[in-house]
């Protein structure tokens, strides 16, 4: 009996971690965070740096707001969410200002921006407040590798055909034979990013690996 | 005096809020599907930015630097924004009706648009004074308003053309997106 609840509580983990990977992945399915996914998709460390921040917040929030979900009252549930999720951003700010400042000078202001990422406030609504601890973990992991997917495939296409070669954290992987004299530089520019997620967007629906509407 | 015009004219034009630095894309894709609801969701965030700039800078410049607390900008500045967003509402509710019931659910969603905490923060990084944070709160309104308007306009039309399959609703909506950033490029030369 308490093995089975415990295989059926794996299951779940499960269950709520690969969601979060294509079936509502959060940036090509619910379309959720687009203005941090297209300003730092220019570098794969961007991207990578991005997708820690986020990491550290939404783990940080769900697990929070899962804890205290059934305390809150209904009706002030949303200023409360808000200030938890901007004190570990403001948490997170620090941490990078202070540990990695080359990924804080480059991320800008979207690392305070953080904050107001739709991805973390709907977790929190959706999910976190409704749920236990345990799945909100599983939630939260999951949603941030479905982000980090998305935003190493925006980030690969345009830095690669953008400038030609790869460069990730200082190691430079390879350079392409013509592209590296002559870059497509509206790939890096911000018109490429549009560019991209609307093709990749369209591929992803013609292949039919999402279904959205 | 040409300072706020170059600031005004840079925010607005050169460093589009929406097709340039990547602000309020929430909006601009949920919201730019009819010109009406356009133009209102463009007027609510400009005067949600310009009422939060003078908040903010003086909360800044008067509250935060004197106490040396400036790391809890972030916190503070969310609150704050939360906070006016829920007295404009209010006021605008008892004052004119008509424009409240025009503004509808767009005001509430205001708080969650990162272009009023992200000009409040580029204020900050930027230090511009007061007049300076006003002005450019006004022009990235301005400007945000302008792309709103002309993407509903374009996308009104584009319901109505043959696109592919796969590409109707957000593809092409991106596509659209691209070639607008594109000509905005050209403002970059103005000043």
């Amino acid at each position: 009996m308490d093995r089975s609840k415990k295989e059926s509580t794996m299951a779940r983990f499960k269950k709520e971690f690969t969601k979060g990977l294509i079936i509502s992945n959060p940036v090509f399915v619910l379309v959720l965070g687009l203005c941090p996914t297209l300003a730092v998709s220019t570098s794969i460390d961007n991207a990578l740096g991005m997708t820690l921040a986020v990491l550290i917040v939404l783990l940080g929030s769900n697990i929070i707001i899962s804890a205290i979900g059934r305390f809150v009252p209904n009706i002030t549930r949303i200023p409360i969410f808000i200030v938890i999720i901007a004190t570990l951003v403001t948490v997170v700010n620090l941490l990078f200002h202070a540990n990695l400042p080359d990924t804080y000078e480059s991320l800008g202001i979207f690392l305070p921006l953080v904050v107001v990422n739709c991805i973390i406030l709907g977790r929190a609504e959706a999910f976190a407040s409704k749920n236990s601890v345990v799945y909100s973990i599983a939630d939260a992991l999951g949603i941030t590798v479905g982000f980090m997917l998305a935003l190493l495939m925006l980030s690969f296409i345009r830095q690669v055909l953008g400038t030609g070669s790869l460069t990730a954290f200082g190691i430079h992987c390879f350079t392409l034979p013509v592209l590296g004299e002559h870059p497509i530089s509206i790939f890096i520019l911000p018109a490429g990013a549009f560019l991209v997620i609307g093709l990749l967007m369209a591929l992803f629906k013609r292949t039919g690996v999402i279904k959205n509407d | 005096m040409t300072n706020l015009v170059a600031i005004f004219l840079g925010m607005a034009l050169i460093n589009n809020f929406i097709l340039v630095r990547f602000l309020g894309l929430c909006p601009f894709f949920g919201v730019s599907k009819k010109t009406n609801s356009a133009v209102s969701m463009g007027v609510a965030v400009t005067l949600v930015m310009t009422i939060s700039s003078l908040a903010t800078w003086l909360i800044r410049h008067y509250i935060l630097i004197p106490y040396d607390a400036e790391y809890m900008d972030i916190v503070i500045y969310i609150l704050v924004i939360a906070t006016l967003v829920q007295i404009v509402e209010l006021f605008i509710k008892k004052t004119n009706l008509e424009l409240y019931n025009a503004f509808g659910i767009y005001l509430p969603l205001i708080t969650t648009n990162c272009a009023v905490l992200g000009i409040t923060l580029i204020n900050a990084t930027q230090g511009y004074s007061l007049s300076g944070s006003i002005v450019a709160a006004l022009g990235g309104g301005v400007g945000f308003t302008l792309v709103l308007l002309m993407m509903s306009g374009i996308r009104e039309k584009l319901e109505l053309a043959d696109t592919p399959k796969s590409m109707k609703g957000l593809p092409i909506a991106f596509i659209t997106a691209m070639l607008l950033s594109l000509a905005f490029i050209g403002f970059g030369g103005m000043i």
